[in-house]
């Protein structure tokens, strides 16, 4: 492990990573298709999820690892629940548009 | 017994008076204005004899704020005119009948309440409660039992209290800039603070717009005629009588001693912005239609000459200037009882639809005439001792401010004189006017026995007061010994 | 024991007043009367007794102490001296007469008790003016009197012509009580007290007084002064106020209450002794007065306005001789005029009466046979008025005359013209009103008939008065001078060496009169002519008929833009102000408004704000 991480160096997962996570960023502010808003928030959370791995390693501290899991499961729920909301949006208002979920207007 | 029992009186009786009932809530009302008012007196003694007759607990230890009531010869002068201001205001609505009436006279009672602890607070927290408590039932006197369109009525004393609240807020922060300071919000502790004259002039600032606003003193008066033509007669009193002499109590109890550096370095402005009121008021009043409007409008001019008095940071000034809120809190409950008997007769406050009530009713008239010329401060009235020492307490800083203050005294007779003479004189009017019944006769009486007897002999009063004073002048000079 | 009697002096009036209040109305008519007068009568009875008994020495009586000022209190006291002695004589024995003539005069009156009410409430500020021991308990009776006059100027209320002119009264004496209360300011700060002893005591050693502010003081106080006297330029209100009745006219609009700026410059004339800028100030004052005033009333042809100008004509000579450090000598014209003034107010009051209410002279004529008695006393004091040996008011405007022509030529010219227009005006007045025949209405004329005897009595004790008056103070050997010597501070004004210049001066006085009566004889009684009707005056009368149209003027520059200024502070600046506040709470409702815009309700919009707000917060910690 020592040895791919030195052969790679971790400035490059990191730089992965925040590319990673501006893809992330960038498809949840443009993209309006809720499904894709999601997906767009799963990489960001798998970019940290690699940047933890990664520095995990670099400290040779299981601690992060053992915390991507539980990010990872808590992700997996997150998903279902959202994914239901969005059914359930779905079902009522026939679209799944964000522009156009603008109950929280003031 | 101690000034708590007082306050306790008060409280009890809101509460038992709104129980009482419909039927009894007007004399239970009365009864507990008078106990505390024979409290009041009770005090007084036990003050005068040297008895102890403050009371401090701590109340909440962190932030440290106790329950301190302190009751000098200030506070009790003040305590005193509430108290007895409180029964007879009482006494003059027995001729209204009120719906819902044993709300409306716990209200008062409750609002006696606060403004006595207003007076009574002497720590820094507790006084403030106190000053935002008695807002809340002259809002609802005003809002419900008000007169005019409901619409206006709203509009005005909406913007009555978001006003004052708005003011006093500031006096918040400063309150709390000062625990900052001092660790404690009592009094004594708040004027041994030594402050930069930077931090001074910003709290006074801060107290500054929150009694501005209360007093009230150009150009923070707008809400003053409005509330006062809309309220109800009761609440009017209730407001001009005793509540803006809390702006101006406070003005010599909290600000002046907290800060007087700053008081000092502005005095010029703030006594000019007195004066002004004082002409600017008498003008306005000139030519006011509505009758309540024209006795706010010289209630603005009066309040005016005493916070420049105040101002002046003497001892005449302070003096005169309680002497004159006792006064002008007399007269003031006089004359809006005189617009209410009118009221009562006319259903209307219109001047213009006055005139002619002399020929009718001789008694109403002498006494109404009484209550004008105390107004004007004639000699051997009350408030022509407070005039005088205000107004030479003025001439000490400078004689141009008691020329300008002095006005007063040519202005104010013209616009009560033309005030009096078409309300009451001339042709006898064709609508009948009843004379004055016993319990209007009686309120205005004593209202009047009162003026003459302490413009003859206002020793006792002034004896109360003046250690007191003395005591806050040298608070106030407390910077000079250091330079 | 000098106590009890000056409460009782004090006090009767006010009883008086309190009985006349509370139960005037049932009592009835005649026990009304008799307890006004009465009340009046035992305080002149107890002048006299207290003038009889009078020591050298004055006597003070503290009550108690009243206002507390930081640096001195202000008592409750009184002062008996010589002074207030000779005020209290002509105010309680000239008030008494007036309070028997009201019996009759206003017996049809059905508000008779309050009139006497009024009358002893007078009376008893005006004894508290005058024997007050110190500025404040002065002011006290002089705010008093003020009041009792608004009271009695507007007692026919139901006429709001009345109630301006009392109302304008009113509010002119304040203006001159504004500047009384500026001198006591002043004389308070500048001595730590009010109080006349030791006021005089103090200013009489004293050495180094600040000069500017004594002159200042008594400016300050001449004005009150001449609020309540009726001097140039407060003069206006005293002839509106003849629209009270004829005795009040006569009792405070010429005996009594405007005398009390002489006796305040004569009470403090230490004070003024020690500012002789403001005594020349005071000595044109007077004499400009006395000038004007005749003029207008050369013209005049209501017979009161006629008298009231007249009396401002004559407190303005007074005013010239305290002007010149004379205040005896005004002191002896105030007691002269006192009677001679009552007597034609009275008499013109008993005309009035006679024909039931007609004011005008136009009107009138050829009374002398109806009215013998009234017709005579008037004589006598116009007589009087008109300085003509031996009477009264000859050896009083004398003396002002001679102390002027010593003083300054020019003030004796402005006085003799002014007296030689007094002998003028006052017989216009007489040969109107009781000369030729009769001009008024036939029923008027047939019911023509001398007052009561209520009425005539007074009228003939005041011309034997107006008569013989001048005994007081014959010059070369007076009375009075040496019985007010001890108040003056230093002998200003010199026994007259009696030589050909003064007698010189007497006979121009006297032949001055004489000439000024010869006009009036030739005009009006030889020549029969009727002054012209309102709307056909013309050129400098109607100028002098409209009073300089100084009414207007103050109309113009005061009254009008106070009124206007009060329109604009009403209808604007408070809209402003209020516009202002409630354009707060716009200004907030506003905001919010806007805010609200932002919070669309895009998910979109609310997560481009939240990433740029965490890049902000990224930038500001990290770079």
């Amino acid at each position: 492990m020592n040895n791919i991480l030195n052969q790679i160096g971790i400035e490059n997962y990191i730089f992965l990573s925040v590319i990673l996570f501006c893809i992330g960023v960038f498809g949840v502010l443009y993209r309006r298709n809720a499904i894709i808003v999601f997906m767009s928030i799963e990489i960001m959370l798998n970019a940290v999820n690699l940047l933890f791995v990664a520095f995990s390693t670099y400290h040779q501290d299981a601690q992060g690892q053992i915390f991507v899991f539980f990010s990872m499961a808590v992700a997996a729920a997150e998903v279902a629940v959202g994914l239901a909301i969005l059914v359930s949006i779905f079902r009522n208002l026939g679209t799944i548009d964000v522009g156009n979920l603008k109950n929280l207007k003031g | 017994m101690n000034v708590t029992t007082l306050l306790i009186i008060l409280l009890v009786g809101a509460f038992a008076t709104y129980f009482s009932g419909d039927k009894w809530a007007p004399k239970v009302a009365l009864l507990f204005g008078l106990t505390a008012f024979a409290g009041t007196i009770c005090l007084l003694s036990q003050y005068n004899l040297g008895q102890e007759i403050n009371y401090t607990k701590l109340w909440i230890s962190k932030p440290n704020i106790s329950f301190a009531l302190q009751a000098d010869g200030l506070s009790l002068a003040m305590l005193l005119l509430t108290t007895a201001l409180t029964p007879i205001i009482i006494y003059s609505s027995f001729g209204n009948t009120y719906k819902n009436s044993k709300a409306f006279y716990a209200l008062i009672l409750f609002m006696t309440f606060a403004m006595a602890g207003t007076f009574l607070a002497s720590d820094g927290l507790l006084y403030y409660i106190f000053w935002e408590l008695s807002l809340i039932p002259i809002y609802f006197i005003a809002l419900i039992w008000g007169n005019g369109d409901a619409e206006e009525r709203k509009k005005a004393v909406v913007k009555f209290f978001i006003y004052t609240l708005a003011g006093s807020l500031f006096m918040l922060v400063a309150f709390i800039y000062l625990y900052q300071k001092a660790g404690s919000f009592l009094i004594n502790d708040l004027t041994q603070l030594k402050l930069s004259s930077t931090e001074q002039f910003w709290i006074f600032l801060a107290f500054f717009l929150a009694y501005a606003i209360k007093i009230p003193l150009i150009p923070f008066h707008t809400w003053q005629a409005e509330v006062y033509q809309k309220a109800p007669t009761v609440g009017t009193m209730l407001l001009s009588g005793i509540m803006l002499k809390m702006g101006l109590y406070s003005v010599i109890r909290w600000q002046l001693p907290i800060a007087p550096l700053a008081a000092k370095e502005y005095m010029d402005v703030f006594i000019i912005l007195g004066i002004a009121g004082v002409i600017y008021g008498s003008i306005v009043a000139l030519r006011q239609k509505d009758l309540k409007k024209l006795l706010a409008y010289s209630s603005l001019a009066h309040v005016g000459l005493i916070a420049a008095g105040s101002y002046t940071l003497t001892l005449d000034g302070f003096r005169g200037a309680v002497l004159q809120m006792i006064a002008h809190g007399f007269v003031v409950t006089g004359l809006f009882l005189v617009a209410e008997i009118i009221f009562r007769r006319y259903e209307t406050r219109k001047i213009s639809e006055m005139g002619g009530i002399r020929a009718q009713s001789p008694k109403f008239t002498s006494m109404f005439m009484i209550l004008v010329l105390a107004s004007v401060a004639l000699p051997s009235t009350f408030n022509f001792v407070g005039e005088f020492t205000v107004l030479y307490s003025l001439s000490q800083v400078n004689i141009w401010f008691s020329l300008l203050g002095g006005t007063t005294i040519i202005l104010g007779a013209y616009y009560m004189l033309k005030m009096f003479q078409h309300v009451m004189l001339g042709e006898t009017n064709v609508r009948l006017f009843a004379d004055v019944t016993f319990n209007e006769g009686l309120c205005l009486v004593i209202i009047i026995a009162v003026l003459f007897f302490f413009g003859m002999y206002p020793k006792p009063i002034i004896d109360l007061i003046t250690p007191s004073l003395e005591n806050i002048l040298t608070q106030v000079n407390r910077f000079n010994q250091v330079k | 024991m000098d106590t009890s009697l000056v409460l009782v002096l004090l006090l009767a009036p006010f009883l008086g007043f309190l009985f006349n209040v509370f139960l005037g109305k049932k009592a009835g008519k005649s026990i009304v009367g008799i307890v006004g007068t009465l009340s009046v009568f035992v305080s002149f009875a107890m002048t006299l007794y207290l003038f009889g008994n009078a020591n050298q020495e004055p006597v003070v009586i503290n009550l108690f102490d009243w206002i507390s000022i930081q640096r001195f209190n202000v008592s409750f006291g009184f002062l008996i001296d010589h002074l207030s002695l000779i005020w209290l004589l002509f105010v309680t024995g000239i008030g008494s007469l007036i309070h028997l003539y009201s019996i009759s005069y206003m017996h049809d009156d059905e508000k008779m008790h309050s009139f006497f009410a009024y009358l002893n409430l007078f009376i008893f500020f005006m004894i508290t003016l005058v024997i007050g021991s110190n500025l404040l308990m002065m002011f006290i009776g002089w705010e008093g009197v003020g009041l009792c006059s608004y009271l009695l100027i507007g007692f026919w209320y139901k006429n709001q012509d009345f109630n301006d002119a009392a109302k304008k009264a009113f509010i002119m004496n304040r203006i001159g009580d504004l500047g009384f209360l500026i001198g006591i300011f002043i004389v308070g700060s500048l001595f730590n007290t009010l109080d006349f002893t030791s006021l005089k005591n103090i200013i009489t050693t004293a050495k180094d007084i600040n000069d500017f502010w004594i002159a200042l003081a008594a400016l300050a106080l001449f004005i009150g002064a001449a609020g309540k006297s009726a001097q140039i330029p407060l003069y206006t209100w005293l002839p509106d106020a003849m629209a009270g009745p004829t005795p009040v006219s006569a009792l405070i609009h010429a005996a009594t209450m405007v005398t009390a700026g002489i006796f305040m410059i004569t009470r403090l004339n230490f004070l003024f002794d020690m500012a002789p800028s403001v005594q020349n100030i005071i000595a044109i004052v007077g004499a400009v007065t006395a000038l004007v005033a005749a003029t207008i009333a050369l013209v005049q042809n209501d017979i009161k306005k006629v008298l009231a100008y007249s009396t401002v004509s004559q407190l303005g000579l007074m005013f010239l001789a305290l002007g010149l450090g004379a205040y005896e000598v005004a002191v002896f014209h105030v007691i002269t005029h006192a009677f001679f003034k009552a007597c034609l107010f009275l008499g013109s009051g008993s005309v009035i009466h006679g024909l039931h209410g007609e004011q005008d002279m136009r009107k009138m004529g050829g009374l002398k046979k109806a009215m013998p008695i009234t017709f005579i006393t008037m004589l006598i004091a116009a007589l009087a008025i008109s300085g003509i040996f031996p009477l009264a008011g000859f050896w009083s405007k004398d003396e002002i005359l001679m102390t002027a022509f010593h003083a300054n030529i020019a003030l004796w010219v402005i006085g003799s013209i002014a007296s030689i227009m007094t002998a003028f005006y006052m017989f216009r007045l007489i040969y109107l009103t009781f000369f030729n025949s009769f001009r008024g209405t036939e029923e008027q004329k047939n019911h023509l008939h001398e007052s009561p005897s209520l009425i005539t009595l007074p009228l003939i004790i005041l011309a034997i008065l107006s008569f013989f008056g001048g005994i007081i103070s014959l010059p070369g050997n007076s009375w009075l001078n040496k019985y007010l010597a001890p108040l003056f501070s230093k002998v200003v004004h010199e026994e007259h060496q009696f030589g050909n210049t003064e007698y010189m001066l007497m006979a121009i006085a006297t032949i001055g009169a004489i000439i000024g009566i010869g006009i009036a004889y030739k005009k009006y009684l030889k020549d029969n002519t009727i002054p012209s009707e309102d709307a056909e005056i013309t050129g400098v009368t109607k100028v002098l008929y409209n009073k300089y149209y100084v009414d207007e003027a103050y109309d113009a520059i005061f009254v009008k833009p106070v009124n206007v200024l009060s329109s604009f502070f009403r209808d604007s600046v408070e809209t402003t102000l209020s516009a202002l506040i409630f354009g707060l709470g716009k200004v907030t409702n506003e905001i919010a408004l806007q805010g609200k815009k932002i919070h669309n309700g895009s998910v979109g919009l609310y997560l481009f704000a939240f990433v740029l707000g965490v890049i902000a917060i990224i930038t500001y910690l990290f770079l």
